[in-house]
């Protein structure tokens, strides 16, 4: 196989992934801690697909698919969500919605 | 016939289960209450025909009705057991009982509790048929225990007022001091003996026991404790004034005529092992001896009708008990029959009179009733001569029975026998002090007898009892050891018969005449001291609060805050310091909860890489 080798597509993965964990941790935008794990959830998705076409599976690709179908799932719940919680609080800053503090 | 002997406690506890699950109107409640006592009576009735017919020695049936509980070798079987003296004592029982159901229905018509009232009623007859009826100690404490809950329930029947509580309390709680030593008893003879079963009990105790030794000697003194818890004798005697706090059928039933007879029948039933402790037996008589003079100076004193007759009472107890402990125990039991019926009367006939004064129950208040209450006059005429043991009233016949054995007693009888007679003179003064305040000298108010059949009835078969019940022949021939043939002298005789008059006239002279001598000594300073101590029943109550109650009060001050729950506070405090440090983790932060959650992937899968 000569196309691109799998260090390139793991080493992008994981790149991408950091970069989606460090907006989680930094970003204080709902919106954007929303976007951050759909950037998360694309390099784990990249990380499979690169992993079967190394190893000629579909396996990688099938597991795509339903992290895919996870992440719309999470978008249709997290954005009724942040609708929710913006008509009652007014904001969308996850260090002002602390409520549920013990 | 004999094997309808579970009838006789069964049909007072179906009475109760009705009356406290059906909700039944008044009508069909009071049929309920009444008919199974009387059910019950009749019963006893056609039990005691064919069982008096046998041949005195083959009076013993016994009927195993199921095996209670069994553990390793305690087997307790739950069996009723007839004899001549639990046959005597069931007729009391169902036979005053039904009577006073019956007078009950008059007089607590009025009462928004009816219902409760007879449904208390019918449990007290149903345990108190069990504690005469058992055959071994557990079924007797059963039913001992039982009448002990319906005597804290009745007396407290009235609890809207709190005093009435408290007279329940105390007498719960003063019983079961006496109930305490009791099950004491049950196990000792337990742990030595090996069996409950009480002939099995006396058989192996004179086999095995030598007389006068210390076994015998304790287990005897812990009944001994019951006996005077339930009966009321000194030392434990405080609770009976205050339980007449009950309403007036309560007290002629539990606290006169059955309930309060419980300990004499105890000792009477066990009375061999009792002859293996003639120490004991020695104690009791004292302490009988005891009682009926110090209740009897008391009597004198009291102004609240109720009060006197408790504590006349206590003073017959203290007779029954003095026969006992001289020995004459069929005497005892005699004595105890004739006061149920006369005791009831007078209880009765207090109740009669205090609903036509319009529930007054002083003395002082009341006055020349005699022509206005002719019936209630006249029961109390005649209970107050049996009580007095007037000769050929029923009370004279047992009295002067327990007089005579007791002179013939061979430790220290004289004396035993001057307390007594002593004592019927006192009967006798403060029984007419009694009937001359009440029914003669001026009237006062407006007195009014309007009864129904249900109270004249029972106030009058009462009446023939207590007139003609020295007649009934008891059949205890074979059950009781027959006492050394007594050799009173005709003086000693004669004394006995005629003190009870001696006193009467003496109430006649103070009361009736009320001649000066009365007033110069209650004028007197000594005189009012003497007479406020005996008021007081002679500082019992006083005792015990300034050396049981109150130290006990303080102790439990000082202990409010439980010791033992020091440990259980402790763990407390230490499951909510947990609590406190994992709450500080929650920041409600989201991006908080998402770091810590990557550094602790990050730090396992590190683990997981570096081994």
């Amino acid at each position: 196989m000569n196309g691109i080798p799998i260090e390139h597509g793991l080493l992008l993965a994981t790149l991408l992934f950091c970069l989606g964990l460090l907006g989680v941790l930094v970003r204080r935008n709902i919106i954007f801690v929303l976007m951050s794990m759909e950037i998360m959830f694309n390099a784990v998705g990249l990380a499979f697909i690169t992993g079967g076409s190394r190893w000629l599976q579909a396996d990688g690709q099938i597991m795509f698919m339903l992290v895919l179908t996870l992440a719309a799932a999470e978008v249709a719940v997290g954005l009724a969500l942040v609708l929710q919680l913006y008509k009652r609080f007014k904001t969308l800053d996850l260090d002002v919605l602390s409520k549920l503090n013990g | 016939m004999l094997k309808l002997l579970w009838l006789v406690p069964s049909l007072p506890l179906v009475g109760f289960v009705l009356l406290v699950f059906g909700r039944l109107p008044r009508k069909l409640a009071a049929c309920v209450g009444v008919g199974s006592i009387g059910l019950a009576a009749l019963m006893t009735l056609l039990i005691a025909l064919p069982f008096l017919s046998l041949p005195a020695e083959e009076q013993v049936y016994r009927q195993l009705l199921w095996q209670w509980f069994s553990v390793a070798e305690l087997n307790v079987g739950f069996t009723l057991y007839l004899d001549p003296l639990s046959l005597v004592m069931m007729g009391i029982i169902t036979g005053i009982g039904f009577l006073i159901h019956l007078y009950s229905v008059g007089y607590m018509a009025d009462d928004v509790a009816f219902n409760r009232f007879f449904s208390y009623m019918n449990l007290f007859v149903a345990a108190m048929l069990l504690l005469v009826l058992g055959d071994n100690l557990v079924v007797l404490y059963l039913g001992w225990e039982g009448v002990g809950l319906c005597s804290y329930l009745l007396i407290g029947f009235w609890y809207d007022k709190p005093e009435n509580g408290y007279a329940a309390r105390k007498a719960f709680i003063v019983t079961r001091i006496g109930d305490t030593s009791m099950a004491l008893g049950l196990f000792f003879i337990f742990m030595h003996l090996e069996t409950l079963d009480i002939q099995a009990i006396t058989q192996q105790a004179t086999a095995l026991w030598l007389p006068g030794s210390w076994l015998p000697v304790l287990a005897a003194a812990l009944l001994l404790g019951g006996a005077l818890g339930k009966s009321a004798q000194l030392p434990l005697q405080t609770w009976l004034p205050d339980a007449m706090a009950g309403p007036t059928p309560i007290s002629a039933l539990i606290h006169a005529a059955t309930m309060v007879t419980a300990g004499v029948y105890l000792i009477a039933r066990m009375h061999e092992l009792f002859l293996l402790a003639p120490q004991v037996m020695v104690v009791i008589a004292v302490i009988g001896a005891a009682t009926l003079l110090i209740s009897g100076f008391t009597a004198l004193t009291q102004t609240d009708i109720k009060r006197i007759l408790a504590f006349s009472t206590m003073s017959q107890l203290g007779y029954m008990f003095l026969a006992l402990g001289v020995g004459a125990w069929s005497a005892a039991i005699f004595h105890l029959m004739t006061h149920a019926f006369f005791k009831a009367l007078l209880f009765l006939a207090a109740g009669a009179v205090i609903i036509s004064v319009h529930h007054e129950q002083n003395i002082f208040k009341m006055g020349g009733l005699r022509k206005r209450l002719p019936l209630s006059f006249w029961c109390f005429m005649i209970g107050g001569l049996a009580l007095v043991a007037l000769p050929l009233t029923s009370g004279y016949f047992s009295k002067h029975e327990i007089l005579l054995a007791t002179a013939a007693f061979e430790h220290s009888g004289q004396w035993l026998w001057l307390a007594g007679v002593f004592g019927a003179l006192i009967t006798g003064i403060y029984t007419f002090r009694l009937i001359f305040i009440v029914f003669f000298g001026e009237e006062k108010g407006d007195a009014q007898e309007s009864f129904g059949m249900v109270i004249r009835l029972p106030l009058l078969v009462l009446c023939g009892l207590s007139l003609l019940g020295g007649w009934i022949p008891l059949p205890f021939a074979q059950l009781f050891p027959a006492l050394p043939a007594s050799h009173g002298s005709s003086v000693m005789n004669w004394v006995t018969t005629l003190v009870p008059v001696a006193g009467i006239v003496i109430a006649y002279l103070c009361f009736y005449k009320r001649s000066a001598v009365l007033e110069r000594l209650s004028q007197a300073r000594s005189g009012q001291l003497l007479q406020r101590f005996w008021f007081h029943g002679w500082g019992f109550d006083w005792f015990y609060e300034l050396f049981i109650v109150t130290p006990f009060m303080c102790l439990v001050d000082i202990n409010k805050n439980d010791v033992v729950d020091g440990f259980y506070r402790l763990l407390a405090w230490f499951a909510r310091l947990l609590y406190r440090l994992l709450s500080f983790t929650q920041t409600g932060r989201v991006r908080w909860y998402a770091a810590v959650i990557v550094l602790g992937v990050v730090g396992f899968v590190g683990l997981g890489v570096m081994r």
